[in-house]
């Protein structure tokens, strides 16, 4: 049977080809949000899956230590080594901040971690280029998104570092590239203060008559000393031994050592739904609000395209042309403005997605769901100019 | 008077209800043969439009009687459920304008409702080209309907009305765009058709250059019909 929709669609393909671009790009918007959402789903789980651990051991009754700060001492890591089904134990901390380069900085996230191997928790997983960090300071392992290269002298707060290696897909949850630098570097720069206010507080405390007591010598160096060392760190990741359940390996760290232990399971919700929910919610409420705007502006060009057929769809009807026949026609022109547009915003996601400062992944899955929406949305969009089409009399093409 | 084309007698049509009714139709005869082509004339208001509405199986009648053919299609209420059908296969239509589907084809405006009712496309086409053939428009065959001439698109149409072969064309105004000549030229064509087709054709026209070629012509006023011979000298 000759396709009425199809005839009509290659007759104006022109019409038809630059509404679809203009609908496309629309739905290429739609496309990419949700690759951003799925963008942030991943780097949640990257930051997870780069940490190499296991289990997190944070500060109790905090979720830390990323969605919510957490101090632990940086000693804890032995006891925990000795905890049944622990394979090894590493201290790590995190912390998000501008890292200067020249006259300008970077937002990064810098990683303390313990010199190790690969495996070793908290270690990047690979390197693309340079060698893994060797001295006890003031070198620095950055991920390639950070812009970052070989050689390059950083500033972590008053501290200089040099660039000995890059790594790839080392982000945090927000998407910021992370430079790994030695664990004792990171504690001073987490708690370092100005001089100025180190000498502040060496006055107070001299001043302070309770810590400063006479006969008693050697506590106010001892004091001053404490006060200028930073011995915590945010979280222990932990690797467990093969043949060992994680939960029965965190319970009795939990147990004992009195910290809060997540798993990946657990960390993996607290990141995807807590850290990101409310960016999840944002998106959500963008891709209803596009989903809409699509379906109007189908609805619309339909409706106006039927319209302009009024006359042809009543002498078709008048001369016996089934009702269903007209219907399908709309529906064809509709679900085929509904596939180019698809295909235009498809093709225009995924050249724009690397150009997004923020990872934005397009899963096919997403793709497909996508299609299936935009096909639904079309159909529901015909339903006006549908009506419209059938409701017209067939004696309009009769004159008088 | 040939064999039955189509006959109606007393047909009536009456608008609104109550004191606003309004009688369109107030009992109108008529019989045309197969075969035979007649004018029905009429001023603005005589009810044309509504009796031609009632022959195509559009709007109902209010009462009379009408048969196409052997068959009594309306007697006091339709009797024939489908009157899609009936209008696709029994009736065919001529409009004032040629109303082509813009986006088909001179060859698929012509087979499109034979195609729409499930008969193979090659066949359809087939039979659409012998039309075109015997209206002298097979050259424009490819053609799409912006690209044809009014006398051309006129020609086409009625090559559509005739593609099932009805008993009966209805055709409203069918020279009202076109000069003397080819006013005349489809005057000829549809009395050629309704020969060589065995079709009972009605022309709707005020075209006052067309009368005189109707052997009859049915006058219409004031919803009421009456006949009369006419020159019909155009074709002697």
């Amino acid at each position: 049977m000759i396709s009425l929709a199809g005839r009509d669609i290659m007759h104006a393909w022109g019409k038809f080809v630059f509404t679809g671009i203009g609908l496309g790009l629309l739905i290429g918007v739609t496309l990419t949000m949700a690759g951003v959402y799925r963008g942030m789903v991943d780097d949640a789980k990257a930051l997870l899956d780069n940490s190499g651990a296991d289990l997190w051991v944070v500060q109790k009754d905090t979720l830390g230590p990323y969605a919510e700060s957490s101090s632990v001492n940086d000693d804890a890591y032995r006891g925990i080594l000795g905890m049944p089904g622990v394979e090894r134990a590493a201290n790590v901390t995190y912390l998000t901040m501008q890292v200067r380069r020249g006259d300008a900085d970077v937002r990064a996230m810098v990683v303390g971690t313990v010199s190790g191997g690969p495996g070793e928790p908290g270690q990047p997983g690979y390197l693309v280029a340079g060698r893994r960090i060797t001295a006890g300071h003031y070198e620095a392992v950055a991920d390639i998104a950070s812009g970052f290269h070989l050689g390059e002298r950083i500033q972590i707060r008053k501290n200089i570092f040099t660039v000995v290696g890059l790594t790839r897909r080392m982000v945090s949850s927000s998407g910021d590239p992370m430079v790994f630098i030695p664990l004792k570097d990171a504690q001073e720069a987490q708690f370092l203060k100005d001089n100025d206010a180190i000498v502040q507080q060496r006055r107070r405390t001299v001043e302070n008559q309770a810590l400063n007591r006479l006969g008693v010598p050697g506590l106010l160096e001892a004091l001053i000393a404490s006060q200028s060392v930073n011995p915590y760190v945010n979280a222990v990741l932990v690797q467990i031994k093969p043949g060992f359940e994680p939960d029965d390996v965190a319970e009795p760290i939990r147990r004992w050592k009195r910290l809060q232990v997540y798993t990946r399971a657990q960390m993996e919700k607290i990141l995807v739904g807590k850290l990101i929910a409310t960016s999840a919610r944002q998106i959500g409420m963008f891709l209803v609000i596009l989903a809409i705007v699509s379906a109007a502006i189908v609805a619309f060009i339909i409706y106006t395209l039927t319209l302009g057929k009024i006359r042809e769809i009543a002498v078709l009807k008048l001369i016996g042309t089934r009702n269903r026949t007209i219907a399908m026609m709309i529906l064809q022109q509709a679900i085929g403005l509904g596939v180019i547009g698809f295909v235009v915003g498809k093709i225009a996601a995924t050249f724009w997605a690397p150009i997004f400062p923020k990872y934005v992944l397009l899963e096919p899955g997403d793709a497909v769901r996508g299609f299936a929406a935009v096909v639904v949305i079309c159909v529901l969009s015909s339903v006006l100019a549908i009506r419209a089409a059938l409701k017209v009399d067939p004696a309009e093409a009769i004159g008088g | 008077m040939k064999t039955k084309g189509i006959k109606i007698s007393g047909l009536r049509k009456r608008y609104g209800k109550g004191e606003t009714a309004v009688d369109a139709l107030k009992g109108v005869d008529m019989e045309v043969a197969a075969g035979e082509v007649v004018g029905l004339i009429g001023p603005s208001g005589s009810g044309k439009s509504t009796l031609l509405k009632c022959l195509g199986a559009v709007i109902e009648p209010t009462a009379g009687q009408m048969t196409l053919g052997d068959d009594v299609i309306y007697e006091d209420g339709w009797k024939i459920s489908d009157l899609r059908a009936l209008r696709r296969d029994k009736i065919g239509f001529v409009f004032q304008a040629p109303y082509l589907i813009p986006f088909l084809d001179v060859t698929d405006n012509v087979a499109l409702l034979p195609m729409l009712a499930g008969r193979p496309n090659n066949e359809s086409r087939q039979r659409a080209h012998e039309l075109l053939k015997a209206l002298e428009v097979d050259h424009r065959a490819r053609a799409m309907p912006s690209h044809l001439s009014g006398g051309e698109q006129q020609r086409v149409a009625i090559a559509r009305a005739l593609i099932n072969r009805p008993p009966v064309i209805l055709a409203d105004e069918p020279t009202a765009p076109l000069d003397s000549e080819r006013a005349l030229a489809v005057i000829r064509i549809l009395n050629q058709m309704a020969r060589q087709y065995e079709t009972a054709i009605i022309v709707v026209t005020h075209d006052e250059k067309i009368v005189p070629t109707f052997r009859r012509i049915y006058h219409i006023r004031d919803g009421r019909t009456h006949e009369e011979a006419g020159e019909g000298r155009a074709f002697e």
